[in-house]
């Protein structure tokens, strides 16, 4: 038996180093949606933990678990447990195919700060996307418990609604780009924008596709199941939604799918619409290309973390949508908008050209 | 490599069809038939069938097993309300069975054996690119005739729900 | 290329593996160090405290498989437009037919895209994409206040 060869071992540390990162930044969400809740509604937040609370979030997930696990009598054993699992995997998945930096030479070889770069990444995040409503479905299911189903049942219907809208909106971005590798699209964005010189490494999609922007969000908040959209958990009928019967480790699981899931949006949005690694005047600075990576992967992690502090501000400003209003912009807003969106894309596309 | 895949999931494939009609809560059904669709499109992916592979996952897997389990979980299919079957019913539903084993069989015998999975030549037609180019030059008509069939489909849903909505 | 592709599938599958295995540790490890003490009414399911009525599984609102069998169609849909999104912009193509290329599939998808809508606006026509809207009831109470004086207010404070 040979030794393993060395790219598979470069695979293998960025896979778990991708892990790590996504896990810690989620666990760090949870954090950082207390002190920004605490912020905005001008209260101090978790102290007690380590200086700014910063033990905080190891504290939490020491208690998820130490705490005793209660399956209801009445509930499918077996689902029960699938359910928060399934949830949890699906948050995993989706970060194979984001592209986290440019090359890295490193001991005179090439790393690409990508686990895998799959030419139908694009298709890929959607068909995880779909996947990720059994795990919710399953658990509220299984837990044999009126509001969990009732939360279950919103749920699925929410996230397929907005799924619909997520695919049109993602077909138009395809029609500018041509290609469904994530790590081409970021590539793409780094050239001039309108072909200004001035505007070098300017060239986001953001810019060619503001409406297209816009539905994405929405449909990511929607598919993350973040407030405005937060019927399927909504305390003030349903008790916890899908997971109120949950405890322990379980109950952790969908909560913290939750916030990788928001995180994982926040990077895909990023380097779909955002520019990804990109930043401007990159080639002015005359850096080593390593140098370069790295301010890179900076420039892409800020993004990221100014969504999620967009997601945060968003839950604490905004009040929940009523049932009939959320089907209501799902279907008969960003549908619509979203088709209107491929066809002024196509149409502009041909003028220009 | 692409052999002891190929056999793990076909084994994946055939064991989750298989639990499909053992399993005696029709959720679980469900749940194996996803996993089942998964294998399968493990297979797709073996034969470089990117699209087909991704199709799969969305519309089978995705889409299709969601509408499955709101109709199963739903409607009340647990043990107590299964309404036993007449004798007939199943002797009628084991003959009709019986022939599409039959049928498959045949085919199998039809087939040249010596041909093995590893010898189809890869191509690169179940890329994406490719296959709309294909899609949208050669097989144009029968494309544009889909979107009637989907018309049609959505229409037959429509007036299905039309029934359900009068009796609540 | 093609087997550099296939490989690089792999590396999506070694990643859903680990993902796997993540879970299932933490679930294990989870499992031995917590206590468990389960009795009679812990395990009941929870209804805010009152005892539970009948099963949970019954009939539910139609409208929800209708919106689930419009779904799978639309995904169907979505999924045929995106080959088309990936040659649409083909500038191979489109050089090599005078510019013909880009206007013969957008009008494809357009008729495509017309037909999907028709579908759209007669599921919407026929209200099954309306959801029951919560109505508040008034009340007939008779107030010792006359409702002019109310009116008078609104419409004061209306035009400022």
């Amino acid at each position: 038996m040979e030794i393993l060869p060395i790219e598979v071992i470069d695979k293998l540390v960025i896979i778990v180093a991708v892990f790590g990162i996504s896990l810690v930044i989620a666990m760090y969400s949870t954090l950082a949606e207390r002190k920004v809740s605490a912020f905005l509604q001008d209260r101090i937040g978790p102290n007690r933990a380590g200086i700014f609370g910063i033990f905080q979030p190891l504290a939490d997930g020491v208690k998820f678990f130490m705490k005793e696990e209660i399956i209801p009598a009445t509930a499918d054993k077996g689902l029960f447990i699938l359910g928060p699992s399934l949830s949890m995997l699906t948050a995993c998945m989706t970060s194979a195919v984001i592209p986290w930096g440019d090359t890295l030479e490193l001991f005179g070889r090439v790393i690409p700060l990508q686990v895998t770069d799959i030419n139908i990444a694009v298709l890929y995040v959607f068909a995880v996307v779909s996947i990720g409503v059994y795990g919710i479905m399953i658990g509220g299911w299984a837990s044999n418990n009126k509001f969990s189903l009732l939360g279950a049942l919103r749920a699925s219907s929410q996230m397929i609604s907005y799924e619909i809208a997520m695919g049109l909106s993602i077909v138009a971005l395809i029609m500018t780009t041509g290609t469904m590798s994530i790590g081409e699209i970021v590539y793409q964005q780094g050239g001039e924008l309108y072909g200004i010189g001035a505007l070098d490494g300017f060239a986001w999609n953001v810019f060619y596709q503001p409406l297209g922007f816009l539905i994405f969000m929405i449909c990511a908040f929607a598919e993350c199941n973040r407030t405005p959209f937060d019927l399927p958990e909504c305390e003030a009928e349903l008790v916890g939604g899908y997971h109120t019967e949950y405890s322990s480790m379980k109950l952790g699981f969908y909560l913290f799918a939750e916030y990788i899931n928001m995180f994982i949006s926040s990077a895909i949005m990023s380097a779909l619409y955002f520019g990804g690694f990109n930043f401007p005047f990159i080639d002015k600075l005359d850096l080593s290309h390593n140098w370069e990576t790295i301010i890179g992967v900076g420039f892409f992690f800020t993004k990221i973390i100014a969504f999620i502090f967009f997601f945060m501000w968003i839950r604490w400003t905004l009040p929940r949508f009523r049932y009939d209003q959320l089907m209501r912009l799902g279907w008969k807003i960003l549908i619509p908008l979203s088709i209107l969106n491929i066809i002024i894309t196509g149409l502009v596309l041909l003028l220009t050209l | 490599m692409d052999n002891i895949l190929f056999f793990i999931l076909s084994a994946l494939a055939i064991g989750g069809a298989l639990m499909v009609i053992l399993a005696r809560n029709p959720v679980y059904s469900v749940l194996f038939t996803i996993l089942t669709f998964f294998a399968i499109g493990g297979h797709f992916l073996l034969l470089n069938a990117q699209f087909l592979f991704i199709v799969n996952i969305i519309v089978y897997a995705g889409a299709i097993m969601v509408l499955f389990l709101y109709v199963i979980m739903m409607l009340n299919l647990n043990k107590q309300s299964e309404p036993t079957q007449p004798f007939f019913i199943k002797v009628i539903a084991a003959i009709s069975g019986g022939l599409l084993l039959i049928t498959l069989l045949g085919a199998l015998r039809g087939m040249d054996s010596d041909k093995v999975i590893s010898d189809i030549p890869y191509s690169d037609i179940g890329l994406v690119k490719n296959l709309g180019k294909v899609l949208f030059t050669e097989y144009l008509i029968p494309f544009e005739i889909s979107s009637v069939l989907f018309l049609s489909a959505m229409i037959g849903a429509v007036m299905l729900g039309k029934k359900n909505l009068k009796d609540h | 290329m093609v087997n550099s592709q296939l490989s690089e599938f792999g590396i999506v599958l070694l990643f859903i593996i680990g993902a796997i295995a993540f879970v299932l540790i933490t679930l294990t490890v989870s499992r031995f160090i917590r206590p468990n003490r389960p009795n009679y009414e812990k395990l009941t399911s929870y209804e805010c405290g009152e005892e539970s009525v009948g099963n949970v599984w019954s009939q539910f609102n139609a409208r929800f498989y209708i919106i689930a069998l419009i779904f799978i169609l639309f995904e169907v849909e979505i999924l045929f437009i995106f080959p088309w999104a990936t040659v649409f912009g083909d500038e191979k193509k489109i050089a090599g037919t005078d510019g013909l290329w880009g206007w013969f599939s957008l009008t494809e998808m357009f008729i495509f895209i017309s037909i999907l809508i028709l579908g759209l606006a007669y599921a919407w026509g026929k209200g099954f994409l309306d959801w029951i809207k919560p109505e508040p009831e008034v009340k007939d109470y008779q107030s010792p206040v006359p409702k002019s004086l109310y009116e008078a207010l609104n419409q004061k404070y209306l035009k400022k």
